[in-house]
Order: structure tokens, then sequence, then C-alpha cells
């Protein structure tokens, strides 16, 4: 079992859910962040004065994959999320000790869904 | 030598304000609820904008062309450009008891909101530079034009015996129909229909349209231009239609949807102040009821049903509310006007006279085929030269960071 957690350009949040719908992985958690990359953020103009190094917004996507879906997860969510620009976000994959769902205490490869 | 009356200038001075505040913050924040989180300010920014940009206009041409000295009974003509002789004194072919320059400006607040409400159409997608020039534009060549015709001295619907009380044909069928021929010309927003952007702050929108209703007040019942009894008369009207819309569409949502939603109340609220506009000033509370409880049906359909089927994205409903709203409202305008109410109006259908409604549906059709003919021109021109979309991806970053490089909300912070 791998915890998968991409973040990327809140723009093609809804691009890469298309993609994981159509590889059929539905379960997914979402959330906003803030954050940097090589790039160091964006400056952004107040009233003509310059604000360097903001953060820039982000989305994090969480999955937790059985191994064969692991591949899968991440293509969908390449082929969703990549612009070719700067800024397009990064995949990390770790392992998983152990998933349990809450409802009905079953855990491992059932509970992943 | 003219009167000026001082409680009369008082009201239309205060009426003058409050349909400011129909426009920015009310409109603004009616729709920039009605967006996602990443175009919020420029939404916002359409409406506030235009109150700055047809400030000038109005000043400059845009005053003469609507009311100036009659040209073919289609259009003013320029002798009063710059204010040239719209003085301090009252001017008695529009209004005998206050300034003339008061009644400039109470007209200016009018073709303020108007482009405004055409926003609603292309919101989540239009070019900046595109909009300031297709505004400007569309309140020389269509909105001056259908004022002076509706309203000007000599004007060819005025002179026709039209029943237009405060503005449903020249403000509300103008932008709204106008609003679906941009909408159509620019295309739908990208996913759209397939996903329909969700509002992200309705909040904003319930305090929008509440805003809009109290400004309402100046613009129906300051159309009379006195403090009068036919302003008291235009404020209940105003008043009961936008109660019972707002009922009539909570009910129907209640009914078909199962819930009782806030937008439905909200955009109820909003079509009964749309359709009550032409005809506040000659019809009794119990018609305005009725007109209430009848647009709300009416674009309902207009909203729920047609537009879904024909997937045209008018996204905020310009064209559902405004356009057929507006026209819902000057037809039955022509039904229930009653000479009782208002000496100087005309009995309509329902009170024996079948020839208001006839004379109304003609205005109606003049403004509906005007402004599809001028409005798709316009368009398709300003496509041609500047473009009216922005590119994909900016589209799908927000009109917010690519058009003005700023957003609206921190995560932090």
């Amino acid at each position: 079992m791998k915890l998968i957690i991409a973040i990327i350009q809140p723009h093609k949040l809804d691009d890469v859910m298309r993609e994981l719908d159509e590889k059929e992985i539905h379960l997914k958690t979402v959330t906003n962040v803030l954050g940097c990359g090589r790039q160091k953020g964006v400056t952004e103009v107040y009233r003509g004065v310059k604000e360097a190094g903001t953060l820039l917004k982000k989305v994090r996507l969480e999955i937790g994959v059985n191994d064969a879906y692991v591949q899968p997860t991440v293509d969908a969510i390449i082929k969703g999320a990549r612009t070719g620009g700067i800024g397009d976000g990064k995949i990390f994959i770790l392992p998983m000790e152990e998933c349990i769902r809450i409802r009905s205490g079953e855990t491992g490869k059932v509970a992943i869904g | 030598m003219p009167q000026i009356n001082s409680g009369d200038t008082a009201w239309v001075l205060a009426s003058t304000a409050l349909v400011l505040l129909m426009t920015a913050p009310g409109l603004a924040l009616f729709y920039g609820g009605l967006v996602r989180r990443k175009n919020v300010l420029s939404t916002m920014m359409q409406s506030f904008f235009l109150l700055c940009l047809i400030s000038i206009q109005w000043i400059l041409w845009g005053y003469s062309l609507a009311f100036g000295p009659d040209v073919g009974h289609f259009i003013g003509n320029l002798s009063w450009f710059g204010l040239n002789g719209v003085t301090l004194a009252p001017n008695p072919d529009y209004a005998a008891t206050i300034p003339h320059q008061l009644f400039m400006i109470f007209q200016m607040m009018f073709a303020v909101i108007t482009p405004a409400l055409i926003t609603g159409a292309f919101a989540e997608r239009i070019k900046f530079s595109t909009f300031v020039v297709f505004s400007l534009v569309w309140a020389t060549l269509v909105y001056d034009p259908i004022a002076h015709w509706v309203w000007g001295k000599d004007g060819w619907l005025h002179n026709l015996g039209a029943l237009d009380f405060a503005g449903g044909t020249v403000v509300h069928m103008a932008s709204g129909i106008s609003a679906l021929v941009v909408a159509l010309v620019m295309g739908r927003r990208s996913g759209f229909p397939r996903v329909t952007p969700p509002p992200h702050n309705m909040t904003y929108t319930l305090v929008g349209a509440a805003l809009l209703w109290f400004g309402w007040f100046g613009f129906n019942a300051g159309s009379a231009l006195a403090a009068n009894e036919l302003s008291v008369s235009a404020f209940i009207n105003t008043n009961t239609a936008t109660a019972a819309a707002a009922i009539g569409w909570v009910v129907i949502d209640w009914i078909l949807a199962r819930k009782p939603t806030v937008l439905g109340a909200a955009t109820g609220a909003v079509a009964g102040l749309v359709a009550i506009t032409p005809a506040s000033g000659f019809v009794s509370p119990i018609s305005s009821i009725w007109i209430g409880l009848i647009v709300a049906v009416v674009c309902y359909i207009a909203v729920a049903v047609v537009k879904q089927k024909l997937a045209y994205d008018d996204s905020l409903d310009a064209f559902g509310v405004h356009g057929v709203g507006g026209t819902v409202g000057a037809l039955v305008t022509g039904l229930f006007a009653q000479k009782v109410i208002n000496s100087g109006g005309a009995d309509g259908l329902f009170f024996g006279n079948p020839h208001q409604f006839l004379v109304n549906a003609i205005a109606v059709g003049a403004v509906i085929v005007y402004s599809v003919v001028v409005t798709f021109i316009i368009a398709k021109v300003l496509d041609l030269i500047m473009g009216l979309r922005v590119k994909e991806q900016d589209e799908a970053i927000g009109l917010d960071n690519t058009q003005h490089k700023e957003s609206a909300y921190t995560l932090i912070d």
C-alpha cells in the first residue's frame, strides 16, 4: 500500500479529477495549500508597490492506493496536471503501513476501497 | 418660468445616489458572489469600472445623444456635448420642478447600470481591455438611441405612447437581450455545461440582492421625478412585486427542487424588481402581486429549463432574469396599467384598452431587434480586432490573477 501525495496547480484540479475518474480512482482528499518550488513564488503589485516572494496557491491531493494502482494514479495525475511550464508541481509516493475504515473496522486492501 | 421645488429636488438627489448604489456595491456583490473565488475581483471591477467609465461618457456625449434635440425620432444630436446648454434651470420637457442637471445625473446612473447588467453574461472569461471598449461602444450605439426612443423628447416610441415608467425596455430588455447575444458570440466557459461552476460566496449574493432592492426605490420611485403621490405608488408597487416574485420563486424551488434555496429567493427578488420597473408608476398594488408571480414563473422556466436545454452559457443569468423579466414587465404593463393610478399614463388591456398592449408589444419587438443586430455587430467586430475571450490557460487560472494581477482571498495571513 502506498500513500500518494501530489502538489498541483489549482486550475488543473478539474483535469486531474477527470483523469483519475477515468482510471476508476475515486477516493481522494483535497486541500488548499501554499508553497513554492524553484521559482520562489511570485511578486504581486499592490497600489504600485511590489511585494516580493509571495507563496503560490497550490492544491494538495492525498490518495491511498494498493500497489497495483500506484502507476495508474501517477499517470493520471501527470496527464491531468502537466502544462509543461514551471510550477506544475510534484508527486511524492510514501509507503503506507495500514489503512483502517472507521465505520467497519476493516483494514488493509479492502479498506482502501 | 418653471419653479424649482425643493422637495422634488431633494428626493431625486437621494434617488440618484440610490441608483448608484445598485451598480456598486449592489450588482458588484450580487454577481461577485456568483462567480468562482478566482474571478470575484474581476467581476466586481467590471461594475465598478463602468460606474467610472459611463459617468464620463454621459457627461461628454451620452446625455446629448439620449436626451438632446431630436434627430429623426431616432437619436439626440450632439449639441449638448459636454453638457453645453444643460443648466441648473429646469427643463420642462423632462422635469419641470428640478434642475436640468439633476435630471441629467439621475439618468446617468441608469446609463451606468445597464451595461453593468450585461457583465453577468460574459463573466469569468472576458478580456478586460475588450470589455472596456465594448461597454463604451455599446453604451453609445445601443443604450443611448434606445433611451432616446422611449424617453427622449420626440423619440418614436415615446410619441407612439409606449408605457415604460422606469426603464423596463431601455435598461432591462436592452441589457438582457444584448447579454444573450454576447454570450452566444463569445461561447461557453470551458467545461460548461459538463460542470456548472459553483457560486463561491452566496452571502455576497444575498447582500447584493438586498442592496439592489434598496437602491431600486430610487430607480422606480425616483422616476416620478418628484416627491409626490406617484412616487409613493411606485415605491409600494416596487416592494410588493419584489416580495411576490421572491415568494413565487422559492415556492417553485420547494416543489421542483425540494428545497427553498437562498439563491432562488435572491433571483426571484431581482426578477420581481425587473418586471415591476416599467409598470411601477401605472399599476395598483394588487396588480403588482400578479406581476411578481407571473415573472417568477416565466423567469424560472427561462433559467432552469430553457437555458439547460439549449446549453448557452449566460453565466449569471443576465438574459434569463433581465432580458426575459424585462420583456415580461413591458408586456404586462400593457395589461395592468390604469389611468386611475397615473393620469399621465393609459389603461391597459385588462382595463378596456387593448391598443396599449399592442403599443407596448411594438416597443418590445423594436428593442429586441435593434439590440440583437447592433450588439451582434459590435461583439463580432471587437472579437476580430481585439478578441473577446482571454486565453484558455488564463481562464483556467482566473481573471483576477491574469487580468488584474491580484487575488481576493489569501489562504494564510
